[in-house]
């Protein structure tokens, strides 16, 4: 099973997201750097896809050279491979992104002998939230795809099937994914055949935590470059601002055992109670 | 000219979500009759004298997936639809994001629609971004408001960092192509309602078009491990002492959750660390977090802010939690939770 | 619950560890109406305390650290919130296990338990880790952890309880405005804050790393800035999974790495001072709304931590490499750093009623509170805390350039092994004297003491080596001739044998005049200053317990002008106590005249001949007599002249013009020459000479829990008019001593693996069956100061001992590189070893 998850750097902000001065973008001078939370459980589910049928999981990312940093985050949580889209910075759109990630999908293959089985990707990136590049992608390889997933089975058919540890390569021919997600309190699940995209979203599974070796191996890891053209499309960001803030306090239920009512009415409310 | 605006049902009416995409869906078709002003404040005044794209009366058309005759006609004319086209289709068996684009596509050219709209769900963001790569249109996902502006474009408010951020974007397309973040607009009526139009509309489908298509069934996954639960009861240091922790659990099991500690209660070797919750303990994301006696420490919310619901009961009114929860009780836990165990308990008796 | 009170008797500002300790003991100490300030929420607003290790050693390398940390550990312990681990530092390499020797006797000087451990026994201790790695430990069975955000808690709440303090969370503090008064002429006035506006005329600034920042907010400086230090913790350890509580296994500082591993609950913490230095602007810590976790827990520079990694496997590789156990957390964690590495405690010299207690750690924040409360409430503090006076710093040393060079500097060395003469590079050099040139060609070796480049000894000495050989004590381990050279006892034995040139331009230089010029040094001093002009005077300033805290000459220049010379490490702390020695109304100033004034020594039997030869002033004994000073020409230019000593012998110290400096020295240059004069280093001036002669030095032996009597330092007479410490000194004349500063000889050398050891100072003295000494007061006998007496032929310690064995021929031990080497009591009190009858000096 041969996965390509593709993963976004995005800053690491606080309850309160700092705008540079000229408004085109958060001011990232004290934060840190991380891939969006979906993208983390894409990767950690591709990696326990590829620990129970074989196979590897390769991490792609478009952004500037220091996303090399996220994509050794993802090699320390059990990816084997890196794919680095290298731009010089700018903000790209959906379209352009979709489209750079096809193409480089499209160096390796899609489908049997050697190519990418599946596709995961994050159901939209934290910062941009544009919830449009996995579908683009599906459509430029010709995939079915399906987003906001929180539940996924991969099956193998035929002879081979479970056979972990092989090499993987051609073992997907007839594979399927099971994807499921809950909408409005009913579960929806699809059946797809793969190759396929699909979108994952928080809650999924829940990501590991980067061991010393992980770490260690992540830092030796070779990470593939390349340099994609930049488009402009027919969305454009003009200006970024921060809302006018309301301070968040909690709403007081009440004092004491006198609070208990209402605490019961609250959980009717979430749907919580039987 | 038509805002084409997607409509999901919700038993016999229409989705809460997507009676606030047509407010906004109203929004963008007036937008076009006002001569030359831009509906979002943040713009300023426009160029005088500037002529609107959109032509004058641009209407609201609702895209429903069903039959004809289960239209939620009377929500859609509060809502000031003035058509409505109902896809038909015997193939269409459940919700097939593809071929719902792929019918909606159809309907941009059969109803001259010169923007597509639907509310930010899982299915609108879906759908819409289907539409976009069949179209190759550019798409604006979680839209707070979008107006046509004199330039011939469309100026849009869209959230960004889950509504941290606001980008003030400029749209360039034939077609638009936007989704509304729910929590933005508030589903209010029209001024006068409109009388509705039912259009059957039955789309040209192929089996690629259906490949991709939901089974649904209601039952829920299960499970009440910390990480997947669906309410944790948290307990910190107010707890006091091992034995305190009884009620806590109690309580977890009345509600079919799970129980989760502070990093203080684990040191204090009151309970074991795989259930600490944190930044360095599990990550939960539970539809409701009843938080116990914790004050709400940094490295403990870092595991908690994806909860939906956050309830602090805590004695102290200035404890860091009160700020982040959305609800408190103010109150010792050990005298709220048995109370609260036992009202569960009548209530579990009585229904 | 938050109003805002108008009126405090103290703001304190910063809810850290170090703020709630403050209010606590204020508290205790009966001050009321205190307000605790703090941006963030209860009970972690956010600080360093917040993210902190919490591990506690009890060794350190200064004393008063060691003693604060003590004091703090025993606050801990009361407060029911400390926790025994053990703890140990491992050697990796060879260098590290000498130093762990030299901690073991450091540690038995100051009465920590401690033991040397052999791999396998530290293994035996820690499971998990690898003892092949290592060449052995220490081992501090008393190291613990605490819970300092519940101390913190605890004692903000006791406070709260007695009714003496409010507190106000959430409210950031937005100026603090000043008024003129006070004795630096601007006092603290408002304390203005989001809720509102407090007056008060004390305002506390606990702030950690935003210290300089809010210090800037009245016009003070406080040297300091953020330090990254990286911190992961990982987990969940499979082998902590049954443990009970937040610690089962001691503490591992891997010291040669620079790390530490500790256990906290289910995960392991590595923490690492390796990485580079990574410094942050206190302009540049993200607010709390903008932070991801805290505003000191800063986004993780992985790369930087990368090697660290490594290491750590090396050292624990099957439960840091299990490949279950993820690294859950990381943080740069923010700490402040000042250039010396000391906390910056007092009211600050600018504005008065402005405090700082800031760049404090976990391990001593309460006792530092303790300390302060003490001294805000005019008491003196029971630990001497002279050393983190924030006073003491020099206008250089606050400025942004030389704190940053410095933390950068010194980060790496945290865990490093610090000789006691360990040098700073960075933003050198800095003052110099106007001989400087001269003293460079002359191949000086250059130390620094408060900015001032000063030649510890000169290479063209060299030739010296073979005239003094057999007497110059060479030192053959390399630890000892760090800093050092044979040269300094050759300068040393040609100063006794013709004469000296030293270029004391380091010293600060103080002037006092105005009509209460001499009401205000009467009342510092010991000694009587009111002498006739022209007298030179030398004198200790005391506490009001009777304490040292300064040991100085002053010479009276005229009947409103006194000029107060010290040493240049201490000058800035003198002033600010003699400042707050003037008479309030006005009628005296204080001016630092260091910059104006280079001085020169010129010291030996030979010293009149020489410097006659370029003066038509008398300078015979009967025409200049010692403990005077008056002006003399020299080649042209006029100098004061002062007769005294600090090396034992005839000579005069000459205050010159600074730019006319380089003239002086020339001038005596030429002329001394042929007269046998060698120029001499710092190396002879501030160790062997005085040594020799049993002077005392501030800071070494003249401390401020020890005192004149048992310093042998008492006059017959005490000065009729009153003085700052009087009482207590007269109470202290009355009781005979129960501890008493010795000079001791080293009896042999030679070490069991056969080396020439020398002791440095710090080294405990024990019977020579070994046993600790401690007087009757609880203080272990140590050695104050240490180094050679070349003209007496042995190695000299000082050292206060328990009154019943200070007697001259006792045979003690000291210990050193845990071996011990017999020594003598060859001086109880302060008759000097060399020339007793001082007949040189008097000449």
């Amino acid at each position: 099973m041969e996965i390509l998850v593709c993963v976004k750097r995005v800053p690491m902000v606080g309850g309160k997201v700092v705008v540079t001065p000229d408004g085109q973008d958060v001011d990232t001078r004290m934060s840190g750097f991380a891939v969006s939370p979906h993208e983390e459980c894409a990767v950690e589910e591709a990696v326990q896809i590829t620990q129970r049928l074989g196979g590897t999981v390769t991490v792609l990312t478009l952004g500037p050279a220091e996303a090399a940093d996220q994509l050794r985050d993802m090699l320390a949580l059990g990816a084997g491979h890196g794919v680095l889209l290298e731009t010089d910075g700018r903000e790209w759109g959906p379209m352009a992104t979709a489209a750079a990630i096809a193409d480089a999908a499209r160096r390796r293959g899609v489908g049997p002998d050697g190519g990418y089985d599946l596709l995961l990707f994050g159901n939209e990136a934290a910062d941009t939230g544009d919830y449009q590049v996995p579908v683009r992608v599906a459509h430029a390889l010709g995939l079915p795809c399906v987003t906001a997933i929180k539940n996924l089975e991969i099956t193998e058919s035929g002879a081979g099937a479970g056979a972990a540890g092989g090499s993987g390569a051609g073992g997907a021919a007839g594979a399927r994914a099971r994807a499921s997600r809950e909408y409005r309190g009913i579960e929806e699940a699809f059946d797809l055949a793969l190759p396929a995209v699909i979108s994952v979203k928080e809650g999924i599974n829940l990501p590991r935590y980067p061991s010393l070796p992980g770490r260690l191996r992540a830092k030796r890891a070779v990470i593939e470059q390349f340099r994609p053209e930049y488009r402009g499309e027919g969305l454009r960001k003009e200006l970024l601002r921060v809302p006018p803030g309301e301070s968040k306090r909690a709403e007081i239920l009440g004092t004491g055992t006198d609070a208990v009512p209402a605490l019961v009415r609250l959980f009717e409310e979430f749907g919580v109670l039987s | 000219m038509t805002v084409l605006c997607l409509v999901e049902r919700d038993g016999d009416g229409a989705a809460d979500a997507s009676l606030r995409a047509l407010a906004f869906s109203r929004e963008l078709a007036a937008s076009s009759e006002a001569s030359g002003t831009g509906g979002d404040p943040g713009y300023g005044e426009e160029p005088a004298g500037s002529n609107p794209p959109g032509a004058p009366g641009e209407n609201v058309a609702a895209v429903v997936f069903g039959p004809a005759a289960e239209v939620p006609a009377g929500a859609l004319a509060v809502a000031g639809v003035t058509d409505a086209y109902a896809v038909e289709s015997d193939a269409l068996t459940g919700y097939a994001p593809l071929a719902w684009a792929r019918a909606i596509a159809e309907l941009i050219t059969a109803s001259s629609a010169t923007a597509v709209v639907a509310a930010a769900t899982d299915h609108g963001n879906e759908v819409l971004a289907h539409l976009a790569a069949i179209t190759d249109l550019p798409m604006a996902a979680n839209c707070a408001s979008a107006a046509h502006a004199s330039d011939g474009r469309y100026r849009l408010v869209r959230h960004r960092w889950a509504g941290s951020l606001l980008e003030d974007a400029a749209l360039d397309a034939p077609v638009a192509l936007l989704t509304v973040a729910v929590d933005a607009v508030a589903a209010t009526p029209a001024a006068v309602p409109a009388k509705v139009t039912v259009h059957a509309f039955r789309p040209d489908l192929t089996d690629g078009d259906l490949a991709v298509c939901a089974t649904e069934s209601a039952e829920r996954a299960g499970g009440v491990s910390l990480a997947t639960a669906r309410v944790v009861v948290g307990g910190g240091r107010g707890v006091g002492s091992p034995a305190g922790f009884g009620a806590l659990e109690e309580l977890a099991g009345l509600l079919g959750g799970a129980l989760g500690v502070s990093r203080v209660v684990t040191s204090q070797g009151w309970r074991p660390h795989k259930q600490q919750v944190g930044q360095t303990g599990t990550r939960i994301s539970p539809e409701l977090y009843l938080a116990c006696g914790i004050s709400g420490a940094i490295q403990h919310m870092a595991g908690c802010l994806s909860a939906r619901h956050i309830v602090a009961v805590n004695t102290d009114p200035d404890a860091p939690i009160i700020a982040r929860a959305d609800y408190a009780v103010i109150g010792d836990l050990n005298q709220v939770i048995p109370a609260l165990v036992t009202a569960l308990r009548e209530r579990a008796g009585l229904s | 619950m938050n109003d805002i009170p108008t009126r405090a008797s103290a703001v304190i500002i910063g809810a850290g560890i170090v703020g709630n300790s403050l209010a606590c003991h204020l508290a205790r100490l009966g001050w009321r109406d205190i307000v605790l300030v703090d941006k963030g929420p209860m009970p972690n607003p956010g600080g360093s305390t917040g993210h902190a290790s919490n591990f506690i050693f009890p060794i350190e390398y200064s004393k008063m650290m060691m003693e604060l940390t003590r004091d703090s550990t025993e606050q801990y312990k009361a407060l029911g919130v400390f926790t025994e681990s053990g703890g140990i530092e491992v050697a990796r390499t060879a260098g590290r296990m000498e130093e762990l020797r030299r901690r073991g006797s450091a540690a038995r000087a100051w009465g920590i338990p401690a033991r040397h451990l052999s791999p396998a026994e530290v293994a035996k201790l820690v499971p998990y880790l690898d003892e092949s790695v290592i060449l052995g430990g220490l081992y501090f069975p008393t190291v613990g952890v605490v819970d300092s955000l519940r101390a913190g808690t605890l004692m903000r709440e006791e406070a709260q309880q007695s009714g003496a303090l409010q507190v106000l969370a959430g409210t950031e503090v937005l100026g603090i405005d000043t008024a003129p008064g006070g004795r630096a002429g601007r006092k603290v006035a408002t304390v203005r804050t989001t809720k509102g506006d407090m007056d008060t005329d004390c305002c506390v600034i606990c702030c950690g790393v935003w210290s300089p920042r809010i210090a800037q907010l009245a016009g003070a400086h406080i040297p300091l800035t953020p330090v990254v230090h990286q911190m992961i913790s990982v987990g969940p350890v499979p082998l902590f999974a049954d443990t009970v509580g937040e610690i089962a296994y001691p503490i591992v500082r891997d010291v040669d790495t620079n790390m530490y591993e500790r256990q906290h609950g289910g995960d392991m913490e590595v923490g690492s001072y390796a990485h580079r230095p990574i410094i942050v602007g206190p302009d540049d810590i993200p607010s709390i709304e903008e932070s991801v976790l805290s505003p000191t827990e800063m986004p993780f520079t992985q790369d930087d931590f990368d090697p660290q990694l490594l290491q750590a496997l090396e050292l624990m590789p099957d439960l840091l490499g299990d490949e279950r156990v993820g690294i859950r957390y990381s943080i740069n964690g923010l700490i402040s750093m000042t250039p010396d590495g000391h906390p910056a405690l007092g009211e600050t010299p600018e504005v008065s009623g402005l405090w700082s207690v800031a760049a404090s750690w976990i391990k001593e924040g309460p006792g530092i509170a303790r300390a302060v409360a003490e001294w805000m409430t005019g008491a003196v503090p029971e630990i001497d805390i002279h050393e983190a006076d924030i006073s003491r710093f020099h206008a250089h040393q606050r400025t942004t350039a030389h704190v940053t060079a410095r933390a950068r500097e010194g980060f790496n060395k945290m865990y490093g092994i610090v000789h006691p003469s360990e040098q700073w590079e960075s933003g050198r050099p800095l003052r110099l004297s106007p001989a400087h040139d001269r003293e460079r060609d002359l191949g000086a070796a250059f130390i620094e003491t408060a900015g001032w480049e000063r030649p510890n000894w000169y290479a063209s000495n060299e030739n010296l080596l073979e005239r003094y050989s057999g007497r110059l004590m060479p030192r053959e381990a390399e630890w000892e001739s760090r800093w050092w050279s044979p040269i300094i006892n050759a300068e040393h034995l040609a100063m006794r044998d013709s004469c000296g040139l030293i270029d004391l331009s380091a010293f600060a230089v103080l002037d006092i005049t105005g009509p209460g010029a001499l009401a205000a040094v009467q009342s510092a001093a010991v000694a009587q200053l009111d002498v006739r002009a022209g007298r030179v005077v030398y004198t200790s300033l005391l506490d009001e317990a009777g304490g040292f805290r300064a040991d100085l000459t002053i010479m009276r220049l005229g009947p409103e002008t006194f000029r107060v010379v010290t040493g240049g490490a201490t000058g800035m702390m003198d002033k600010q106590w003699l400042r707050d020695q003037l008479p309030a109304d006005g009628s005296a100033q204080i001016s630092d005249v260091t910059s104006s004034w280079a001085t020169f020594g010129v010291w030996g039997p030979d010293a009149r001949t020489v410097l006659q030869a370029v003066t038509d002033s008398d300078l015979s004994h009967g025409g200049f007599p010692f403990a005077t000073c008056r002006e003399i020409e020299i080649g042209g230019v006029m100098v004061l002249a002062s007769r005294i000593s600090y090396v034992g012998e005839l000579g005069w110290e000459l205050y010159v013009p600074m730019e006319q400096g380089a003239r002086v020295w020339d001038t005596i240059w030429a002329a001394g020459v042929p007269h046998g004069l060698v120029p001499v280093g710092i190396g002879v001036y501030g160790t062997t000479g005085r040594l020799e002669k049993g002077y005392r030095a501030y800071g070494a032996e003249l401390a401020a829990d020890y005192n004149l009597v048992e310093a042998g330092m008492t006059r017959p007479k005490v000065k009729l008019q009153p003085f700052r410490g009087k009482e207590a000194y007269l109470a202290q004349r009355e009781q005979p001593p129960c501890a008493v500063l010795c000079t001791l000889t080293v009896d042999d050398h030679r070490s069991a693996a056969g080396t020439l050891r020398y002791m440095l100072g710090g080294e405990p003295i024990l019977t020579p069956a070994g046993e600790s000494l401690t007087d009757a007061k609880g203080r272990p006998s140590y050695v104050t100061s240490a180094g050679s007496g070349p003209s007496v032929g042995k190695h000299l310690l000082m050292a206060y001992l328990p009154a019943g064995h200070a007697r001259e021929g006792n045979r003690l031990a000291v210990e050193y590189m845990a071996e011990q080497y017999p020594v003598t009591v060859a001086v109880a009190g302060a008759t000097p070893l060399f020339d007793p009858e001082n007949t040189r000096v008097r000449s």
